[in-house]
């Protein structure tokens, strides 16, 4: 729907990272902006993870910066990062198996009354727990067989589903997926894009980690290169660039 | 019996799996698919169903067959008996069943109780004074229950076995050494022995006491955040940290809460035997795993409620009142227990075989 912005809502500027003798980031620089699938592509090792890790919270950069919508801010744990309104969805999905969609959904940060109790003793507001979930599932088109069943019940598509939505619902600048179809049968795998692409066209910032060339050509706006810990490239991927994308990533012709 | 119990365990997920199943022409794609995919799903659909049939009603059978077997199973003194049996391990498993829900064990609430009875009766002796008392065995109890949590959580213990069978050693020690004479002691005030062994409107008021614990727990456990936390530690402790949940705070809550639910037991045996003793609770520990379990709560952690402690407790209540009414030794109750264990962790791996069962025909349905 929208053009990606001017401005980029999250601009990571000259990132280092070392873990010991390992340079695992260096001097990386990129940005995303609204409206816009970024795809962060890279070998095993590249440095996708540690740069993901980076900006959802989970490691500190050693140097550069991480600016949010031009300010730059200080990501010291996950939960600040969710708080600034970077959402991540890993492998793992950190789905509860035992709850509901609706209780997934709202783990965590659960909508609860009276305010003046300790949060852990609040009553929570199931009600409305449930409804604004429905509402995002209904919007997201995601189409689950019983809302009311623990997650444990449902395919492997419509859990990454159900986690893509819960960061969507969180997520007011950028939602990162780590390999969101890696596990998925081709079906599933299609809807998970669907979806995607859905994040996008309401003007989300997306960063798809993902080895999976035809869903980065299909799906992605533009293409970041890492490769040993290096930017290598920058482009946008089409059907004609494909070789010029896969020889970045494995290093042929460098 | 035995298969019974088997079939209440997977009666939750029966439910779940009969309503997903109902649900499939909604996803469906292809015609043909869902042919196949609902042929196998009927059949574990219609399985679980037949399976749904719920604890309770288990335990309805139970007792039709036992009065059918032995006459005075059913006679009212009898049943009243039964509940101020069991009222001690309903509420002390009520508290196991927080601990097993965050995939945790409590080896200590026995000798936790023994512990707190010995205070409460050496507090009495010094003063005399009832709510002293009680105060000092509901507060022996919880206390035990936060060191539990704090040392497995805070000493980054793998798991809470050692912490809570260290803390089983030290009480008993402790019980049997603050005891005068290493014994039993006389003596409990009014109150105790009026909430412990009195009864009012044809139940044992410890029956009540048992009705008051449950209620609280299940308003903490379903309504209030807590208790979604709670659950949310005991089905994905990972998770629970990612989604910024204070999990050493709810660990060592639900420690405590174990101990005090030991604390109240103590309150309830010492008042219905007039006495404290650092022999209480022997076994209780195992007593509680085995009702929690039985109830049909999964030993893997995430699973279960209140309702499957307290099913269980009764469901042991019964089977000894039944075995004792017709004479079976005590030592065959025991080995009886412990087969009923052995199924019913087996049940609930049976469970996760059925749930990853229900997820692969769901999968099979979206494509």
């Amino acid at each position: 729907m929208s053009a990606p912005a001017i401005r980029p809502v999250l601009s990571v500027h000259h990132a280092h990272k070392r873990f010991g003798a390992v340079h695992a980031l260096k001097d990386v620089s990129l940005d995303a902006y609204r409206g816009e699938v970024l795809a962060l592509l890279g070998d095993n090792g590249a440095g996708k993870s540690t740069l993901v890790k980076c900006v959802s919270g989970v490691h500190a950069l050693d140097e550069g910066e991480i600016l949010l919508d031009g300010d730059s801010v200080s990501l010291h744990s996950p939960a600040t990062a969710r708080r600034a309104g970077i959402e991540t969805v890993y492998q793992d999905l950190a789905l509860f198996d035992n709850l509901t969609p609706a209780q997934n959904f709202y783990c965590g940060r659960e909508l609860a009354f009276p305010a003046w109790l300790p949060r852990p003793l609040r009553f929570l507001s199931k009600r409305a727990m449930d409804r604004e979930a429905a509402a995002v599932l209904d919007r997201l088109r995601v189409r689950l067989p019983k809302f009311d069943a623990p997650v444990a019940l449902m395919s492997g598509g419509q859990r990454q589903a159900i986690a893509v939505a819960r960061a969507t619902v969180f997520a007011r600048k950028v939602v990162i997926l780590d390999e969101p179809t890696a596990a998925l049968g081709l079906r599933e795998a299609r809807k998970v894009l669907d979806l995607i692409a859905q994040l996008r066209a309401e003007g989300n910032a997306v960063i798809l980690i993902t080895h999976n060339m035809e869903h980065v050509i299909e799906l992605a706006d533009r293409a970041v290169v890492l490769r040993q810990g290096r930017k290598v490239g920058e482009l946008k991927p089409q059907r004609a660039n494909q070789q010029d994308l896969v020889a970045m990533i494995v290093g042929a012709g460098a | 019996m035995w298969f019974l119990s088997i079939i209440n365990i997977n009666a939750g997920i029966a439910r779940h799996v009969a309503e997903v199943t109902r649900e499939q022409p909604e996803t469906t794609s292809s015609p043909q698919d869902s042919d196949r995919s609902t042929k196998g799903s009927i059949a574990v659909s219609w399985g679980l169903r037949l399976l749904s049939v719920g604890p309770l009603l288990i335990l309805v059978v139970l007792a039709v067959v036992i009065g059918l077997l032995t006459p005075n199973f059913l006679k009212p003194g009898n049943l009243s008996n039964i509940a101020a049996q069991t009222a001690v391990i309903a509420i002390v498993a009520m508290g196991q069943q927080l601990v097993i829900l965050t995939k945790g064990i409590d080896l200590s609430v026995g000798a936790n109780l023994a512990l707190s009875t010995v205070i409460g009766g050496l507090v009495f002796q010094a003063t005399g004074s009832a709510p002293l008392v009680i105060l000092a065995m509901l507060l022996t109890g919880a206390s035990v229950g936060a060191i539990n949590g704090a040392v497995y959580v805070f000493g980054r213990l793998p798991h809470p076995f050692i912490v809570t069978l260290a803390t089983l050693s030290i009480c008993r020690g402790l019980a049997l050494e603050l005891a005068p004479g290493h014994t039993t002691m006389r003596g409990m005030p009014d109150i105790v022995t009026f909430i412990g062994g009195e009864a009012n409107l044809g139940l044992p008021n410890s029956f009540f006491i048992v009705l008051g614990v449950a209620l609280l727990i299940l308003v903490m456990t379903k309504s209030m955040v807590w208790g979604r936390w709670t659950y949310a530690v005991g089905g994905q402790p990972e998770a629970a940290v990612e989604m910024g949940i204070p999990v050493k705070g709810v660990l060592v809550s639900v420690y405590a809460i174990s101990g005090l639910c030991a604390g109240i037991g103590a309150v309830v045996l010492s008042g219905r035997t007039a006495a404290s003793s650092p022999l209480y609770g022997n076994l209780l520990e195992l007593d509680t795993i085995a009702a929690v379990i039985i109830g049909g709560a999964s030993f893997l952690g995430g699973r279960g409620h209140i309702g499957h402690a307290l099913v269980g407790a009764v469901m042991i209540g019964v089977i000894r009142n039944a075995l004792n009414l017709m004479n079976v030794g005590v030592f065959f109750q025991m080995i009886a227990i412990g087969v009923i264990i052995v199924l019913a962790v087996e049940a609930d791996v049976l469970r996760n075989h059925l749930e990853a069962r229900a997820r692969v025909l769901q999968a099979a349905r979206t494509q």
